[in-house]
């Protein structure tokens, strides 16, 4: 199973924090074993956000240097940062391993390949994984329920324009931060993914997807799709070009969503064997695996459907 | 005579395509049987006896209590106010009951009834209705995807637009869908009918034994082993009468809805029960 949910509000900022957090503890059933979302905020100035870890969750409890060797790993990111020509111009770390930074490149020039050479470089660090990086994007992924996860890095008030999310059921792979949802679509900022499903087509594609260059972090089945995206985009191919092609180059049962910084998508296989249900009004969209998610946030009643197999939409904030 | 005359007629309609001749499937119920009439603790209740809960603040398994309460209590008819699209609302009821949710149900809703009059002012999820054996269930907005699944008689209604594999593996019954009915509609469909107002998905009545599916608008495409048959005249005033006991018709009249039949050149099961087979074998 795995639930997967998804908002965009087209009049503003809002408290997606809260929503999305409602809406995917509602969903817990569908998933306990870890919950992420990918939160879309209001840009300032041509700064990134950067969202990283050190470390595992799990890898906290284990060993007496692992404290010591976190704060080493994060004073390597640091210092690489900094070597980049980049400042940390605001930091915060919502747990020991995992930290959120806004980041200012020095000639405020930031292009896709030094975004993804500076990517490289943090990553090249041991147990250093770059978890989303982008002008409006935050991804922020841990173990437990959404509730659990959005009190651990504060979730509840963050203001912004649309988000994804997902709790997750481990089938494929293992129960990890780096097994969790939402996925980043490295190298490409602002680019996020949520997947409910299976890819049965997993290893072919992925093997394709390397020899072009492309970095996998995880054995996840749902990575491939973020990274998927990545490739076609990189190719000059529009979002919604590179969602209708995965429908038919994609083989297995899935549904997924996808945001960009100013858009929200879904595609769904042409089984339709994976659940998606959609409201739609004229200032709000709201996607869910079940309609139970849109309505902890909608108590009034909706007019509600499934989007039908091989369906593909996005739209825009 | 008369019963010759009923088994033309039912012919005639398209009924029984297979010979029954088994005997689980010819007695249900004999007269020297009488106690099975009726379900263990099902009710006597009054259709005009109505009671009314907000379930708005009430979990899922509460709120069936509440209804059997009700039910027990005598009332018959039961208005469900605020179901806020909770799963596995509304089943296994096997009694005489007008159940009515104002809103919309999640997944599994009225699964395993077999009597009631059940309406839903809202939007149902996957699996609504799943296994019905008798009654009526009407969804006056859309429904998700495994419709009616396995169900086994009845008449089962949405009056929108219904999400993949409608009435799968379906058993008996008759289910009506006022739009259009997504991929794998009457996936293994073994017995009774469907009627699609609107259009249907991709692979149309893949791989069913028997039963027949009518569509009015464009079928994406038909399954394995489903071909198109002729609606004959019997035919066509059942689905209009049983249309207009639901409100509905058919968009451009009931002699242009498209008949999809079994091409039965899968048929792989017999008519015979496991004991016969033994003895045949």
């Amino acid at each position: 199973m795995c639930g997967i949910a998804g908002l965009i509000h087209r009049d503003g900022s809002a408290d997606i924090g809260g929503e999305m957090t409602s809406m995917l503890q509602a969903l817990k059933h569908r998933g306990p074993d870890s919950s992420g979302f990918a939160l879309y905020g209001e840009p300032q100035n041509d700064d990134y956000m950067l969202r990283f870890k050190v470390a595992e969750q799990e890898e906290m409890a284990h060993g007496f240097d692992i404290h010591a060797e976190v704060k080493k790993r994060k004073a390597i990111v640091d210092e690489r940062i900094q070597s980049s020509g980049a400042s940390i111009v605001e930091e915060q770390d919502a747990t020991e391993y995992a930290f959120r930074y806004r980041v200012r490149f020095s000639n405020g020039d930031a292009n896709q390949d030094k975004l993804k050479r500076f990517a490289d470089y943090i990553e090249d660090i041991e147990g250093a994984e770059i978890l989303s990086m982008g002008r409006a994007l935050e991804l922020i992924k841990d173990l437990g329920d959404a509730t659990r996860v959005s009190d651990q890095y504060h979730l509840g008030t963050f203001k912004g324009t649309h988000a994804i999310g997902h709790t997750r059921m481990a089938t494929e792979s293992d129960v990890d931060i780096r097994s969790a949802h939402p996925y980043w679509a490295y190298p490409f900022s602002d680019i996020a993914v949520v997947h409910n499903g299976q890819l049965t087509n997993y290893w072919g594609f992925r093997r394709e997807l390397e020899r072009r260059g492309h970095r996998f972090m995880s054995n996840c089945d749902s990575e491939l799709i973020a990274v998927y995206l990545a490739d076609r985009m990189s190719d000059g191919m529009k979002l919604k070009d590179a969602m209708e092609l995965s429908v038919s180059e994609l083989d297995g049962v899935f549904t997924y969503l996808v945001a960009t910084a100013d858009s929200l998508g879904m595609a769904k296989d042409t089984m339709a064997a994976k659940p998606l249900v959609l409201y739609e009004s004229d200032n709000f969209i709201g996607v869910a695996s079940e309609e139970v998610a849109i309505r902890s946030i909608f108590r009034d009643e909706i007019d509600t459907w499934d989007p039908y197999e091989g369906e593909v939409m996005v739209w825009q904030k | 005579m008369a019963e010759v005359d009923g088994q033309h007629k039912s012919h005639g309609m398209g009924l029984h395509e297979e010979q029954l001749t088994g005997r689980t499937q010819q007695i249900f119920f004999s007269p020297e049987e009488s106690d099975n009439f009726l379900y263990p603790e099902s009710f006597e209740v009054d259709l005009d006896n109505k009671a009314e809960f907000d379930a708005g603040d009430m979990e899922i398994s509460a709120i069936n209590l509440k209804i059997r309460a009700l039910m027990q209590a005598g009332h018959g008819h039961i208005v469900v106010k605020n179901p806020l699209a909770k799963h596995s609302l509304g089943v296994g009821i096997l009694n005489r009951l007008k159940l009515e949710f104002e809103g919309s149900l999640g997944y599994f809703g009225c699964g395993l009834i077999d009597g009631p009059n059940v309406t839903v002012h809202g939007r149902v999820g996957w699996s609504f209705a799943e296994n019905m054996m008798a009654g009526v269930a009407v969804v006056e907005k859309n429904a998700g995807s495994t419709f009616g699944a396995a169900i086994r008689g009845g008449d089962l209604v949405c009056k929108g637009d219904v999400g993949s594999r409608t009435g799968i593996d379906q058993k008996g019954g008759t289910v009506i869908v006022g739009g259009r009915s997504g991929a794998f509609s009457g996936f293994m469909m073994q017995r009774g009918r469907m009627i699609i107002l609107g259009d249907a998905g991709i692979n149309l009545g893949d791989s069913m034994y028997d039963g027949t599916i009518y569509v009015g608008g464009k079928i994406e495409s038909l399954g394995v082993d489903a071909v198109p048959g002729e609606i004959s005249d019997l035919e066509a005033d059942w689905i209009e009468r049983k249309l207009s006991a639901h409100g509905l018709s058919a968009p451009n009249g009931v002699k242009s809805l498209q008949k999809i039949v079994a091409g039965k050149k899968l048929w792989n099961y017999d008519n015979l029960e496991p004991t016969e087979k033994k003895i045949v074998l």
